[in-house]
């Protein structure tokens, strides 16, 4: 009986997502791309192949059968050095996720949950953080921080929290009025257990859609950052440095500028469109619109 | 074609009206073949608990059923005119001037940004074809006939101005607008207080008996219609289960679901203190509705038959007419045993 | 009252109630007033109705005399002990006694939760209970409110309005209180379940000794369960008496206006009755009248209404009622 209703609600959510799939071909693209992608940066250490042997005979070489992509400056696979890039963006990007989420999350719910002051101080912090341009606050303090993956995920976490809080509060806030929060308290159960068992199960919609927004944001980040010579430092590349290297060559390869480029460009996108099936994945209303 | 009881001066009559949703690959069967006629001049009340299908039915009857509704009928006339053979402008018009309809959610119906003046002068200048002086001057004289106080100042005022109770009644004003021959109130009182209730069911019934439009009802309450309705129609799952005058229906109900639901509130005349008799189990679901009546699950008197087929109507007066299997003497009979084997 | 009454469970003396209603810069600029000086004393074992309009600050008065909220002013006895001053985890053992059920079944249960998380929860403040004994009282509680013992591992969506109901009450039930305050417990309900619900609480009831403290707005189920009724205008009670009394012989003014509202389920009874319709609409919870806070819609307002508070009097026995007038108005 259990399993049944939950299938059943189970089987809507599912439905609805193919609804949405069968309308919309971006997506479907989109979700094979990403897998794809996915993959290959899981999978990137057990092929072979090796993103930091250079060939100095084999210089800026076209792509061809042996070096699909072609060869950069100083004769490195370029295949691999995107595959290898890719594998870098997506774990920056997914750490600062986390990163931010967390904050997010955590900063949300206390300040939702306990009003007042502590919801005015948090709530302040995010106006302020909100009011720099953030592209210039990140850029200043990766100039202080020791250059490095580890600074570009905390930068990158540290500055992107303030819309996943502003989200989550709100709801928090509709949420402390709900009776069921209410009788919680009631008995005694602590604000913290509160947040832990009722306010983030509730919260959990919003929470996933915002960690792939999130996650497209920080990827952009990190490319802008990298590409300014702040973020992922040589030998080590990511798509963002691969598209800063580039720059030397632009004239004769142009296709070492066009590829991480245009995965930049493909992933972002990507993860937006699967933002908008989680959604409705979450939300069948989104989709269908009606009710019984 | 189903035997009609009455042959008056029906205002709309409905033979065999069938609505089916479908959502999620799933359908439902939200009305199951239910036959009804309104006569002119009267009120007719149609009780239902949620989901019995009361107010979809009227949706239906309306022309306001989303895209995925599907809507059948054998019969549909109102006011003489055929409503299934007419094309969808000319049912547009019809239902626009001719019908009108108010809901238990005021707000959902005016616009927060628009005066309750430019609410009302709209309706009239374009049903009734008036220029803006005769539209406001109509508009006043129909804010002071739902009985809302001052009424030159409150054209000017929004919607949040208003109280819930105001705002049915400026809701009451709109639909009247176009003199409708039909007014359909789907819970027209549900959301508001008992004393607020008493002054809306109180100006339903005086403007009816002004205008001479009939109206229906719709309702889960059977006290907010005692003193209103001259005859009642009661639904349950889908289908029709009793139809009859008030008095018919409060003091010789023949379906066991009307009988149930009268017992199962406090009786007004004893005082109310003795126990309740509650209807056991819930209403049945009406994606997979179970093929026999809908009632059998929860009624004390089901038989095997009941499960198998919907049952036939039993005709008990010119008016009266009930969905069940066994006569109203027959469950009287029943019930003493029930009674007596304790 | 001089002589020591044992039999009172609950009472609130003076009690007050205010909320601070803030203009666009978050300064005060009004008080609600939803409990407005408020005595009131409930019974051991008696089912106290409280009626009222919405905005009458019925349910508040019922969640501030359980605690739920902090009261602005007055105090409330619970057992003879004052627990008005109390804070923080000295409220739970108060709240262990006093419990409540909601109106709405679905905000009130967590959908995320099973019924045994459900359950669970409620005690919190128990402590020393083993898993099994916690199981155990499930179970029996479960039982005790007409659902199955395998229930507790289902959603709360997987149940129905009444059934949800059941779950809220069984939550309540499960600490073992002496003060049920039931917020509206049977309005989100359809008719046919209404009964369910009432009729198992006139059973637990007695099976369990309770208290209840009764809000509704359907009157005619509060009069069908309670032994005693408040009514409550504007954030202050109005008249208190024996139900029977009451809706026989209604001595103020708006709980003739209010009773007479009551649409009768009896055609023929409805037709004669007469009623007494209010003018005008309930003003602003805000903005309250001074004096009375009826004599804007009181058909029987005179000047003094407009100044003075009237006083709660007791004009026969246990029937009291806040208007000097309530007699003479009867002719």
């Amino acid at each position: 009986m259990k399993k049944e209703t939950k299938n059943k609600d189970k089987s809507i959510r599912i439905d609805s997502v193919k609804l949405a799939l069968k309308h919309d071909k971006a997506a479907v693209i989109s979700l094979i791309f990403l897998s794809i992608i996915i993959l290959f940066a899981l999978l990137a250490p057990f092929l072979p192949m090796e993103p930091n042997a250079t060939d100095i005979a084999n210089r800026l070489k076209e792509p061809s059968l042996t070096h699909w992509f072609g060869t950069d400056e100083v004769g490195r696979d370029y295949f691999a050095r995107v595959i290898y890039g890719g594998r870098v963006s997506l774990i920056v990007a997914f750490l600062a996720m986390l990163t931010s989420l967390t904050i997010g999350v955590a900063a949300g719910t206390i300040a939702g949950l306990t009003g007042g002051i502590v919801d005015m101080i948090l709530m302040r912090i995010v106006d302020i953080l909100h009011s720099i341009p953030w592209m210039v606050l990140v850029t200043v303090v990766s100039i202080f921080l020791k250059p490095g993956i580890q600074s570009i995920i905390l930068v990158i976490g540290l500055f992107t929290w303030m819309e996943i809080a502003r989200l989550v509060r709100a709801e928090t806030l509709s949420l402390k009025e709900r009776e069921f929060i209410l009788y919680a308290g009631f008995s005694g159960v602590s604000k913290w257990k509160i947040i832990i068992s009722h306010i983030i199960p509730s919260v959990f919609p919003t929470i996933i859609v915002a960690a792939t927004t999130s996650m497209a944001d920080a990827i952009m980040t990190e490319s802008s950052l990298s590409f300014l010579g702040v973020g992922i430092q040589q030998p080590m590349s990511s798509w963002g440095s691969l598209l800063q290297n580039a720059q030397g060559t632009m004239q004769n390869s142009f296709h070492m500028a066009l590829i991480p480029g245009l995965l930049i460009i493909i992933t972002i996108f990507a993860f937006n469109k699967l933002g908008n099936l989680l959604r409705v994945y979450v939300e069948p209303k989104v989709m269908s619109g009606e009710k019984e | 074609m189903e035997e009609t009881l009455k042959k008056k001066d029906k205002i709309l009559s409905a033979a065999d009206i069938r609505t089916t949703f479908h959502t999620h690959g799933r359908t439902v069967q939200a009305v199951r073949g239910v036959s009804l006629y309104v006569e002119s001049g009267e009120i007719l009340a149609v009780v239902g608990e949620s989901g019995s299908g009361k107010s979809v039915l009227m949706k239906s009857v309306m022309g306001l059923m989303p895209d995925n509704a599907e809507v059948k009928a054998d019969e549909l006339t109102f006011a003489g005119q055929d409503m299934l053979a007419m094309d969808p402008e000319q049912l547009r018009k019809m239902r626009g001037k001719e019908m009108a309809m108010i809901f238990q959610d005021p707000m959902t119906a005016l616009n927060p940004l628009k005066t309750i003046g430019s609410h009302l002068m709209e309706v009239l200048k374009r049903h009734r074809g008036m220029d803006k002086e005769a539209a406001r001057k109509e508009a006043v004289a129909v804010l002071n006939q739902v009985g809302i106080p001052s009424p030159e100042k409150r054209l000017g005022q929004y919607p949040h101005e208003f109280s819930g109770g105001m705002r049915q009644r400026v809701l009451i004003a709109m639909a009247l607008c176009c003199r409708p021959k039909l007014l359909i109130a789907d819970e027209p009182t549900t959301a508001l207080d008992v004393t607020i209730q008493a002054q809306i069911l109180d100006l339903l019934k005086s403007l009816q008996e002004e205008t001479g439009m009939s109206i229906i009802l719709i309702t889960h309450d059977l006290g907010v219609v005692a003193s209103l309705s001259h005859r009642i129609a009661v639904m349950y799952g889908g289908l029709l289960m009793e139809e009859g005058t008030t008095e018919e229906i409060f003091y010789s109900p023949k379906h066991p679901y009307t009988r149930a639901l009268l017992h199962a509130v406090p009786k007004p005349r004893s005082g109310g203190k003795e126990r309740l008799e509650p209807i056991p189990g819930m209403a049945p679901s009406l994606i997979n509705p179970p093929s026999g009546c809908p009632f059998a699950e929860r009624c004390k008197f089901a038989c095997e038959d009941c499960r198998k087929e919907i049952p036939q109507f039993r005709t008990y007066s010119e008016t009266q007419r009930a969905l069940c299997i066994y006569s109203g003497e027959e469950l009287d009979h029943k019930e003493g045993e029930v009674e007596s084997h304790g | 009252m001089d002589n020591k009454n044992n039999e009172i469970l609950l009472e609130a003396r003076d009690l007050c109630k205010y909320f601070p209603a803030r203009d666009f810069f978050g300064r005060k600029k009004a008080e609600v007033k939803a409990v407005d000086h408020i005595n009131l004393a409930i019974r051991k074992g008696e089912t106290f109705g409280l009626v009222g309009e919405s905005g009458c600050g019925k349910s508040t008065l019922g969640r501030t005399l359980i605690r739920m909220y902090d009261p602005t002013s007055g105090s409330i006895l619970f057992k003879d002990q004052d627990i008005t001053g109390l804070k923080g985890k000295q409220l739970l053992p108060v709240h262990k006694q006093m419990q409540i059920i909601f109106q709405d079944p679905y905000s009130s249960l967590d959908p995320h939760h099973n019924v045994r998380e459900i359950l669970k929860e409620s005690l919190t403040a128990v402590s020393g209970l083993s898993t099994d004994e916690m199981d155990g009282r499930m179970e029996e509680i479960l039982k005790k409110v007409g659902l199955k013992p395998d229930d507790m591992y289902k959603y709360a969506y997987e149940f129905s309005g009444g059934q949800r109901q059941r779950i809220g009450i069984a939550r309540a039930l499960l600490v073992e209180p002496e003060f049920l305050l039931c917020d509206e417990p049977i309005s989100a309900l359809d008719v046919s379940i209404q009964a369910q619900v009432v009729n198992l609480l006139e059973d637990l009831q007695k099976e369990m000794g309770l208290t209840y403290l009764f809000v509704a707005h359907d009157l005619s189920m509060v009069r069908h369960i309670s032994t005693r009724i408040g009514v409550m205008y504007l954030g202050r009670l109005v008249e208190i008496a024996d139900s029977d009394e009451l809706y026989e012989n209604p001595l103020h003014p708006y709980t003739k206006a209010l009773l007479s509202a009551i649409p009768l389920a009896d055609p023929r009874l409805a037709a004669q009755s007469k009623r007494v319709m209010l003018s005008g609409e309930l003003p602003s919870p805000m903005n309250v009248p001074a004096g009375c806070h009826f004599h804007t819609r009181c058909m029987y307002a005179r000047e003094e209404c407009k100044n003075r508070i009237p006083e709660m009097m007791e004009v026969s026995p246990n029937h009291f009622v806040a208007c000097p007038y309530a007699g003479e108005n009867n002719s």
